[in-house]
């Protein structure tokens, strides 16, 4: 079979071992990215959004279906993917400079260590935090450890970033500080994304195309174009145009949730 | 340097000279004051010529009880570490091995020392160094296992991710993270080690060690000699347990926040 999209998910079902029996997740689930392209994932909370991101990087194998990137099947996680979450946990014995490098020395153990810190420099430069290099991540604010984790997840050149909530534990300011961080990373970096959140309006800014997933098991409730360009701006965000479409998909949201029978 | 850090450093140093000189001052008084011949209680003014008179014996014993620390501590550590890594990855593992543990912990050493010396009889370096592991493992396992059940499963993920192996993952991450409470562990794990072996000194007549030296002391009626060993074997303990402290400093010194 060719796939031709960089992150393609195939009638993925899967579920959770449970005291009381099987509880599925995902159901009969497909998604497409292409190269390049920037898919935001909403939904609510406990819907399988974790789950997602836990098949792509094939930390986890689904129970059925089939996930590829590339086109080519992930059986095992591989080097292709930098994986960011809402904990940005750290290496505290390290310096900053050191967590980053820390996925090459096992993508790339060969690599000398002068390209490794190079490569760490220029990625620490775009997120502001080149003077921070050879402190401890103890002496960062929750921003900047934030800001240190995107950098480790994209210092091996990955083809495809899969974010969890990165931004879920931030104030809202450090938010859209780090929102526009993402979007000028995106700029200078050639990778496919795939984001987990709860925030909508962080999922208009970010993306190309929001995904409302229904409540457990998920399935995609909806799809939404995000009509914005390359340069878009903060401001942006409170458009009539924009407005409108977050409307459309706090609505999808309550939706979602409105189906959630059973209690939580 | 600024006034205040003189007052700092005279604080840190002349505070606990005086409170020691004020305790030896009042030891020497309440011994003065009640008139006890030196066979009932000995004053700090005996101690030194106690200490003078067997000065060979207490380098030589000494040294015996330090290297049986030491050693019964090193295999504590080998043997503390690899059951806090089984109980730490395997939950069942954990379960199984955990009530055998808290068991073997609860019983007194004082009563497996008979045991042992029993067992053992005529091996005097190996059941001391053996009860010196056996009382100071446990800490070792116990906080090794906790370290790295409770390691968060991002820090996993980030190098898993990436398709490195369960070694990797345990050197690069497990390992230096699990450092601080290893030697959390080891502080009071070198205590108790320290206590194993004179334990099995004093109870075994078999001549080596400082804990020897406190049973001689005691047969003879020598008060001062008795002093004498427990003030070395605290300025023997104090050494032991900074040792601890410099190698924490050195391997988890990350760990110290400001």
């Amino acid at each position: 079979m060719q796939v031709k999209a960089q992150i393609h998910l195939e009638g993925v079902s899967h579920s959770y071992l449970t005291a009381d029996g099987r509880l599925p997740v995902l159901k009969d689930f497909s998604l497409s990215v292409q190269k390049g392209g920037f898919t935001a994932v909403v939904g609510p909370s406990g819907c399988g959004k974790s789950t997602l991101t836990r098949l792509i990087a094939g930390l986890i194998r689904p129970d059925k279906g089939e996930i590829y990137l590339a086109g080519e099947k992930v059986t095992s996680p591989r080097p292709t993917v930098g994986m960011a979450f809402q904990n940005p946990v750290m290496l505290e014995w390290r310096s900053v400079l050191k967590n980053v490098t820390l996925p090459l020395e096992i993508v790339a153990p060969r690599k000398p260590w002068q390209k490794r810190k190079e490569r760490a420099r220029e990625l620490l430069r775009m997120v502001s935090l080149v003077d921070f290099e050879d402190k401890r991540p103890s002496e960062l604010s929750g921003g900047m450890r934030q800001r240190v984790s995107l950098c480790r997840a994209l210092v091996h050149n990955p083809e495809v970033l899969v974010l969890d909530e990165p931004f879920g534990a931030l104030d809202a300011f450090t938010r859209e500080e780090l929102w526009q961080v993402m979007r000028s990373l995106r700029k200078e970096e050639a990778f496919t994304c795939v984001l987990i959140t709860h925030d909508l309006r962080e999922s208009v800014f970010l993306s190309d195309e929001v995904v409302v997933l229904s409540d457990r098991p998920a399935e995609i409730q909806h799809v939404a174009k995000v009509p914005f360009g390359e340069n878009r701006k903060l401001s942006d965000l409170y458009t009539g145009e924009s407005t409108e479409l977050l409307a459309g998909l706090r609505n999808q949201i309550e939706v979602a949730q409105g189906n959630a029978k059973e209690p939580q | 340097m600024s006034q205040s850090r003189v007052n700092e450093v005279l604080r840190r140093i002349l505070a606990p000279t005086i409170a020691m000189v004020v305790l030896l001052v009042l030891w020497e008084w309440l011994v003065w004051y009640k008139g006890w011949p030196n066979y009932k209680m000995a004053s700090p003014s005996d101690l030194w010529p106690a200490f003078w008179k067997f000065r060979g014996l207490f380098f030589e014993l000494g040294w015996d009880t330090l290297w049986r620390t030491v050693a019964g501590l090193a295999i504590s550590i080998v043997v503390g570490t690899l059951l806090g890594m089984v109980m730490g990855f395997s939950r069942i593992a954990r379960e199984a091995l955990y009530p055998i543990l808290v068991g073997f912990n609860a019983i007194p050493k004082a009563t497996v020392v008979p045991v042992v010396a029993l067992m053992l009889i005529g091996l005097h370096d190996l059941n001391t160094v053996l009860i010196a592991f056996l009382i100071s493992f446990f800490p070792i396992a116990v906080s090794v296992s906790i370290g790295l059940s409770t390691l968060e499963p991002e820090y996993r993920d980030i190098l898993r991710s990436l398709g490195a192996s369960k070694f990797t993952i345990f050197i690069k991450i497990a390992l230096p993270k699990t450092l601080p409470e290893f030697f959390g562990a080891l502080k009071v794990a070198v205590t108790l080690a320290f206590i194993g072996t004179n334990l099995m000194e004093i109870v075994e007549p078999h001549g080596r060690g400082l804990g020897h030296l406190f049973d001689s002391g005691k047969i003879s009626a020598d008060y001062p000699l008795m002093f004498a060993v427990l003030i070395a074997l605290a300025v023997l303990g104090i050494f032991l347990y900074y040792v601890v402290i410099v190698l924490e400093r050195i391997f988890a010194g990350w760990a110290e926040r400001e």
